[in-house]
């Protein structure tokens, strides 16, 4: 189980702030603006193990 | 010639009654100018009429039908709106007849996501939630109204022009016997989303209206589950939609879920139609049993308000001035603080207490408080019903992570209505007072209840008007002594409220009400020490506190809570 690091406010900045620039890169490029935004913040992160369990937390129940 | 309808509503567990059209006097050329005629009887209009009455002010109230709305419609009240209720000295049939309720439980794929439990102190009286039909709301409000002895009820009354100057208003009053004109130096407009009066001035809402459409459905069921707010993310049967489930008094169940996009009222409720969804929500909560519908109905949601609530003579409430989403039980609860503030202003205006512009602080504390609903609700409501796929799809992967992990749940958080804090209100006082208290109830806060015994609260005291909470261990200070005659002497109501550490006997006599307090609940509440004062508005907001009582003080901070002053 993922650690919750952020404040109830801030989860609520991150998710209007992400669905608005899904919208922004437009259904054709939706995937790939999905892609480059997770490559940014595993850039972020520095740390691939970390990525990597982030990775497996996503993979769940899709 | 208006013609309302004459027949009873169809129900199958409310008896409609009809209210008679009554001629009224102007009909018959004896005009007189009413204070305050009020548009609208539902909630908000007969709550309004109700405190008007508490404070000596006769109104008329005009109503187009002949009687209560169609449907359960608000059906859940929350604890500020029972507390509203309790103060206005009606709050007794609701909770004989209501459903208390505290949690909620949300769903994914049949596996329960995210449980809520409300806050709920021991010291509160009432629970976060009550369930109960607006008939049986309207009902209520219908005989507390009769009751006061001053509000001249007219059913089958319906307001077709409206003309105003500087001095007063005149309503065009159309009726089944023909219209009338009706002078009044005040109009109260709660007619509702589709406010006439707001269309008459012309007024324009603003902020967004959100795309989907939900259908609310009513039926009678013998289904097995307690009260509490049940959501259902993205069934089997719905795919990409919710559903949520409400228990009622009388055995009748709410069912709400979105519409698949594309799909029209008219074709969601054809009987088939709904039929097939409601046995699909029934399988859902695994309640497959008889059921019989009461009523359904079509909404969408929106985030809208009127940018100031006063227009000249007419000061409009609840859903007149402001649409908000039903996520977070908004419209009716809303509403009720909307009249709460508005009833003692304009009561106190009316009798030469108060100079209009107390009126005006009406409007910007609740513009203030719809602008911040609507931002609030418009986060729950971009969750419950997504406006685009940028919304629908972070949805699904906060619903996706639910099942593995939980940082994210917090997002489920519905928000419930709570009530609004008047901190930047023109009309509280001495900020430097206010912060030199170490907790407690801050100015603008609503105040808070304290349990002083079994089924005897704070709140239950309270009589009509400002309160004014002194605070004393054995002597009442000089100070003290000086506010309580300062009160006494007062041209609006205040109460002066003695609260004693030691018990309170000595004390009686010497101020309005004394209340022992030995175990120091109340003075820990509201973080004041011997010799505090707490001056609290007529609608239960804090506005001035000192840690050490000042009649001079007192008289201003109550001049400035009446808009006779500027600020302190």
């Amino acid at each position: 189980m993922m650690e919750k690091k952020f404040t109830n406010p801030q989860l609520e900045e991150v998710f209007d702030l992400i669905a608005e620039a899904i919208d922004a890169a437009g259904e054709d490029k939706r995937a790939l603006f999905l892609a480059k935004l997770a490559l940014a913040l595993s850039n972020i992160i520095g740390d691939p193990a970390a990525v990597r369990r982030a990775v497996e937390a996503a993979s769940k129940d899709l | 010639m208006h013609q309302p309808e004459t027949t009873p509503r169809a129900s199958i567990f409310y008896d409609y009654q009809i209210h008679p059209f009554v001629r009224p006097p102007e009909m018959d050329g004896r005009a007189q100018t009413a204070p305050v005629v009020i548009v609208g009887a539902g909630p908000i209009g007969m709550l309004t009429a109700i405190e008007l009455a508490r404070f000596g002010v006769r109104s008329i109230l005009l109503e187009s039908e002949l009687q209560v709305s169609h449907g359960s419609r608000a059906i859940v009240l929350t604890r500020r709106s029972m507390e509203i209720l309790q103060h206005a000295g009606v709050a007794g049939p609701f909770l004989r007849k209501g459903l208390q309720w505290s949690q909620g439980r949300s769903f994914f794929r049949g596996r329960e996501v995210y449980t809520m439990v409300m806050p709920h102190d021991p010291d509160d009286r009432f629970l976060p939630g009550l369930n109960i039909q607006q008939q049986y709301i309207e009902e209520y409000l219908v005989e507390a109204v009769n009751a006061t002895g001053m509000v001249d009820f007219r059913w089958g009354s319906k307001v077709v022009g409206l003309t105003q100057d500087a001095g007063r208003a005149m309503l065009r009053v159309d009726t089944p016997e023909g219209e009338y004109d009706l002078p009044a130096q005040w109009v109260v407009a709660a007619d509702g989303g589709r406010s006439a009066i707001r269309r008459m001035l012309e007024l324009r809402m603003e902020g967004r209206s959100y795309a989907g459409n939900f259908v609310i459905a009513d039926i009678k069921c013998d289904i097995d589950l307690p009260t509490e707010r049940l959501c259902h993310f993205d069934p089997a049967w719905n795919p990409g939609n919710n559903v949520l489930v409400h228990r009622q008094p009388d055995g009748v169940w709410r069912i709400d879920f979105r519409l698949p996009d594309g799909e029209t009222a008219e074709d969601a409720l054809q009987p088939d139609v709904l039929a097939q969804r409601i046995e699909s929500v029934l399988d859902m909560i695994g309640q497959r049993k008889p059921w019989m519908l009461d009523w359904a109905t079509v909404y969408s949601a929106n985030t809208l308000t009127l940018p100031d609530f006063r227009a000249g003579r007419v000061l409009f409430t609840g859903d007149a001035a402001h649409l908000l989403p039903i996520f977070g039980v908004r419209g009716a609860n809303t509403g009720f603080q909307d009249c709460d503030d508005l009833a003692w202003k304009l009561a106190f205006v009316i009798s030469g207490l108060a100079p209009e512009r107390l009126l005006d602080t009406y409007s910007q504390e609740r513009v203030q408080a719809a602008r911040e609903i609507c931002e609030e609700g418009g986060k729950s409501t971009r969750f419950m019903t997504p406006p685009n796929q940028g919304f629908r799809l972070m949805r699904d992967a906060v619903l996706s992570f639910s099942l593995s992990e939980t940082f994210a749940n917090d997002l489920m958080h519905w928000r419930t209505s709570r009530p609004h804090d008047y901190a930047h209100s023109p009309l509280n006082s001495f900020p430097d007072d206010d912060a030199a208290f170490d907790g407690g109830i801050a100015c603008g806060a609503p105040m808070r209840n304290v349990k002083l015994g079994d089924d005897d609260y704070l709140m239950d005291r309270l009589a009509p008007g400002f309160q004014l909470l002194l605070f004393t261990d054995n002597a009442v200070t000089t100070g003290q002594t000086a506010m309580i005659a300062a009160a006494k002497a007062a041209a609006v109501p205040v109460n002066s409220v003695l609260v004693a550490a030691a018990q309170g006997g000595a004390l009686n006599g010497a101020a309005d009400l004394v209340i022992g307090d030995a175990q120091g609940k109340i003075a820990a509440k509201y973080a004041a020490p011997p010799g505090a004062a707490v001056l609290i508005r007529p609608d239960g907001h804090v506005c001035a506190r000192w840690r050490a009582a000042d009649a001079g003080k007192f008289a201003t901070a109550l001049a400035v809570a009446c808009a006779k002053k500027d600020a302190a």
